[in-house]
């Protein structure tokens, strides 16, 4: 039953895609629907009506759009349910597709892990195909056509779901493949602009290299055992040098889909040119399926060997990625090109956390080692649900304004209200601030950092603080840079024209998706027991460990290791949150006579306020960047215009900040040079004399000879 | 019962901050050759500030009256969970010291948002600086608090005093560093002199005063309060962490009164140090707060690093 329900979410995610492709064929439908109604004159009245009224020539596309997306949201709430039963009855299915080649059959595993994610693809899911309808019908059908964008986000959302049930490594590098390709398809989806087809490529370039790391990967554990299904690789005995190596392997190839720093380049340039709610399920969704992976491959599939410097490894990338996304994230004015390097960030934090729980596993501590993995997989949770909703939200912002550079927006809290709540929603929970669900899962991953002390290893035991305290800035960076985008966007006063004529958007669906994340944000931040006990059994499956205090404290309390140690109890804190706000405003505002007055804001005296002299982005994060001036690459030019007599009068300053991330002169520029020079020295035997190719083939022929024999 | 004491120690909170601000003007004047006003004019303008009708301006949005609220809220909060003159209050076990920390964040995100929201000059300079200050001092106040939370492995705040006054006097070297790390973080969140000056309004050193410029009446009078109580929340975080003695364990007339003259006490010696400070210190460059604040930083790291080295028996 349960594994109907997870095939049925696969399938009608590919049925969306496929029956996006009718776009184009209303004729064909329409001579069908004419065929059938002559044939069967008397069939239902009211069936028949609807029929020729959606193939109306106006309707058709409208009709088909809501049709498309409507299939894609039930395959979101079957995902749902699929992963919330199977984790609800700690279960492990397995099964066997015939599909494929004849001797190689698709194997099939459900387990928690698998049921976990598929819960967060679900939700994300139902949210963007409740936005989807009123999005996309934006865009000019002759030059943006639907029937490309519906099938690939059909195949995208079924390549995901596939990764996860997949239980051996070919299916999974097919799934893993197909949710690639189609993704670039995406990516590359307003194509007539050649910075897309550039960020397009490069994405594609990174996700193939990425996949045939993992496929190195693989390849390494199955020449240690007798097949490719995971359940002959979870036996491999592998010894502790190939171990590490496959670790490398699989960190660098899932690493690279999860936007790890310094491999992370792609996701800046790829996710602000994609469809706002195809960025949202890239960034939100597309990063987590890279995370399972690698949970499967390190927790599932190695040996335990290379647990303890793997868990260094990751918190020390993890601590490098979340620190530099955020700051990169910070000098962002592009809006959504931010919000992607707030996802580095968020991986980084998750990746560390996951490395805390593997060093904890490594010493003996298999407890903490689920309290780890149940931050980083709660953080994976929460991640994906504000960031989600910020990148709807920047949709929505995009249609409305037709902008997506924070530096000229402002005001829009009045114009659109609805928005700007949402919005505030998300800031709030990805700023980790209290009553959100993004505070839950940091201070979880607080409570596995402190517990630091049952190590033996004195190194471990300093660089662990250290590397918390690393979390710490991030959150508060990360506290700094979402009040810059919300004030920037909607505070203030508008900037430029197309913010001040901005409207609330019209259409219900989107707002429906952006609420319904917001309330999942704000709900788990009051109640995040239930998530905790979903993600037990998670924990319980892999580590064969679950948390002590799972029940005993029930649903009002959080207490990760025992109440002793630490507590929080959401609930009770937004009660006594609404008894101080509700006494101290009650109070205040009891006598009528000192209701507020309305008068212009203070000018020093000069008078008339401007949009032009408030703080812009840039301001507001100019000490931060001179601060940390050594994490960016700042070209900054002020250039003046002279005039009047002997040229001293300055008529205009200009202003120029360019900013660029370290790790692509650093890193990818010696790379490509290095390729070109050695492809230079290739080209050297490509002589183009049809003799030396001869030649050449003659001592192959040979050498193969000489093998042979 | 318990419970009784607790909402009594937070309203005992609420009610006694403007005397703290009152007292520590009052040491500064005397220090500074000025004439002293009352102890209780803070009380006074907060009441008169109460009663006078707000101003807003003109395009202010719904965030912009919300926000005092939020802040006031948030702060008294955070008052909850620190105590005052008794430990092992119900209302700390709700939350512990890291919320206590998101809940000074939740108030200064709100306040840095209110700073934008008119959208003049001032207000964007105050919020800009602000959260600069708050990422910077943030790691380094947590770095102070898990050198606390990792000698009493909790990060309760209520069990962490009752372990430092169970193990009785000792002397050891991570608190020093953390106390000085969590005194110089206090300072910069507090905005006190070297870091923001508090008396002025002058706009090159304006931090936390740009961004309520725009306030009046009863939403200023609720932001200075609150700022006021975070005055008063870090003093009992240092007074009461690293000296502990006094504070009430048991629930009897007698030793919670002791509890409060007690802490009354250390509180007055902790503004006086203040007061002391702020007359002979000025302030500095914006730019070099951070080198302070990554004194700070560098403090409590110390106290971390001595900690693990020095005092766990392995």
């Amino acid at each position: 039953m349960i594994l109907v329900l997870a095939y049925g979410a696969v399938l009608l995610s590919f049925a969306s895609g496929l029956l996006a492709l009718m776009m184009n064929q209303r004729q064909i439908l329409l001579e069908f629907s004419q065929y059938w109604l002559k044939k069967f004159p008397d069939s239902y009245k009211l069936g028949r009506s609807v029929l020729e009224n959606s193939l109306q020539e106006g309707r058709y596309s409208n009709v088909l759009r809501h049709a498309v997306f409507m299939l894609l949201g039930l395959s979101g709430i079957f995902a749902v349910l699929a992963g919330l039963s199977v984790m609800l009855g700690r279960e492990i299915i397995t099964d066997q597709i015939g599909l494929g080649l004849p001797w190689l059959p698709w194997h099939v595993r459900f387990d928690s892990l698998s049921g976990f994610f598929y819960l967060i693809i679900g939700i994300a899911v139902t949210a963007v195909s409740l936005y989807g309808p009123g999005y996309v019908h934006a865009y000019d059908e002759n030059r943006h056509p639907f029937a490309v964008l519906g099938l690939f986000t059909g195949l995208f959302v079924s390549g995901m779901l596939l990764v996860l049930l997949a239980d051996d490594a070919f299916f999974f590098m097919i799934a893993w493949e197909l949710m690639s390709v189609a993704s670039y398809f995406l990516v590359a989806f307003q194509h007539e602009n050649p910075a897309n087809r550039h960020a397009a490529f490069l994405y594609l370039l990174m996700a193939e290299v990425g996949a045939l790391a993992i496929i190195l990967g693989f390849g390494v554990l199955a020449s240690f055992s007798d097949g490719f299904t995971f359940d002959a690789l979870r036996e491999a005995k592998l010894s502790t040098t190939w171990a590490s190596i496959a670790f490398v392997l699989a960190l660098l190839g899932f690493g690279m889909k999860a936007g790890i720093v310094p491999i992370h380049v792609w996701l800046p340039e790829a996710h602000p040119v994609a469809p706002s709610h195809i960025s949202a399920l890239m960034s939100g969704v597309m990063l987590k399926v890279a995370l399972y992976g690698l949970i499967r491959f390190c927790y599932d599939l190695i040996d335990t060997v290379h647990w303890q410097w793997g868990g260094v490894v990751l918190i020390i990338a993890g601590t490098v990625s979340a620190l530099g996304g955020i700051l990169y994230a910070m000098m962002q004015t592009n809006l959504k090109r931010l919000l992607a390097y707030s996802s580095v960030e968020n991986i980084g934090i998750i990746f560390m956390v996951l490395g805390l729980s593997m060093i904890f596993m490594a010493n003996g501590h298999p407890q903490l080692a689920a309290l780890g993995l149940l931050a980083a997989l709660f953080h994976a949770f929460n991640h994906a649900l504000f960031k989600n909703l910020l990148f709807l939200g920047a949709g929505i912002i995009q249609h409305q304004t037709r902008e997506l550079n924070i530096e000229i927006m402002g005001g829009l809290i009045k114009r659109m209200p609805h928005t700007s709540k949402l919005f505030l929603i998300g800031c709030m929970s990805i700023s980790s601030l209290p009553l959100f669900n993004g505070f839950v899962s940091e201070w979880l991953a607080f409570q596995t950092a402190l517990q630091v002390d049952v190590l033996d290893n004195g190194v471990l035991r300093s660089l662990i603080p250290v590397s918390a305290a690393a979390l710490a800035l991030t959150a508060a960076l990360a506290a700094a840079c979402f009040v810059n985008v919300f004030g920037m966007i909607f505070l203030g006063q508008p900037r430029s024209r197309h913010s001040e004529k901005a409207y609330e958007v019209e259409d219900k669906g989107m707002l429906a998706g952006s609420a319904l994340l917001a309330g999942l944000c704000f709900f788990i931040g009051i109640f995040p027991g239930v998530i905790i006990h979903l993600i037990n059994s998670v924990a319980g499956q892999l580590l064969g460990q679950t948390l002590p205090n799972d029940s005993a404290f029930g649903w009002l309390w959080l207490a990760p290791v025992s109440a002793e140690q630490a507590s929080y109890s959401p609930p009770l804190v937004l009660i006594a949150a609404l008894i101080a706000a509700g006494i101290s405003f009650w109070y205040l505002r009891r006598n009528p006579a000192t209701v507020m007055r309305r008068a212009e804001p203070w000018d020093c005296g000069f008078g008339g306020l401007t949009p032009r002299m408030q703080y812009s982005s840039r301001a507001f994060t100019m000490p931060l960047r001179r601060i940390f001036a050594k994490a960016w690459i700042i070209d900054e030019r002020i250039g003046k215009d002279m005039q009047g007599a002997m040229n001293q009068d300055v008529a205009a300053i200009h202003y120029q900040l360019q900013i660029q991330d370290h790790s692509w002169p650093r890193l990818y520029q010696p790379i490509a040079q290095g390729i070109n020079k050695l492809a230079k020295q290739v080209g050297r035997i490509q002589t183009g004399n049809i003799r030396v190719y001869l030649g050449y083939s003659f001592v192959t022929l040979l050498f193969m000879l000489w093998v042979i024999s | 019962m318990s419970w009784l004491i607790a909402i009594l120690q937070t309203l005992l909170f609420v009610a006694l901050a403007p005397l703290l601000a009152g007292w520590l003007k009052w040491c500064k004047c005397c220090l500074q050759n000025r004439k002293a006003p009352s102890l209780f004019q803070p009380y006074r303008d907060l009441i008169k500030l109460t009663k006078k009708q707000p101003v807003v301006a003109g395009h202010a949005s719904w965030l912009f009256t919300i926000a005092p609220y939020i802040i006031f809220s948030a702060t008294v909060l955070a008052a909850t969970v620190v105590p005052l003159i008794a430990v092992d209050l119900p209302t700390s076990a709700s939350a512990d010291v890291i919320v206590m920390v998101g809940f000074f964040a939740f108030a200064r995100f709100f306040l840095a948002l209110a700073g934008l929201d008119i959208g003049t000059a001032f207000g964007g300079m105050g919020s800009s600086r602000e959260m600069t200050i708050s990422s910077l001092a943030e790691p380094a106040m947590l770095m102070a608090i898990f050198t606390l939370t990792m000698t009493a492995s909790t990060t309760n705040l209520s069990v962490a005093i009752s372990h430092v006054l169970n193990e009785g006097l000792v002397l050891r070297p991570s608190f020093v560093f953390a106390l000085f790390a969590l005194m110089l973080v206090a300072i910069a969140e507090t905005g006190r002199v070297p870091v923001d000056n508090p008396v002025t309004h002058l706009e090159l050193t304006m931090i936390h005063e740009a961004m309520i410029l725009e306030y009046s009446g009863r939403h200023l009078a609720l932001i200075e309060w609150a700022s006021q109580l975070k005055l008063m929340l870090y003093g009992v975080l240092v007074a009461n962490i690293f000296f502990p003695w006094g504070i009430a364990e048991t629930f009897s007339l007698q030793t919670l009164g002791l509890g409060l003259l007690v802490i009354l006490g250390k509180l007055a010696v902790l503004a006086i140090f203040l007061a002391v400070s702020e007359t002979l210190v000025a302030k500095m460059r914006m730019f070099r707060v951070q080198e302070y604040l990554g004194f700070a930083y560098l403090l409590g790291l110390l106290g971390m690093l001595s900690h693990i080295i020095l005092e766990t028996s392995r």
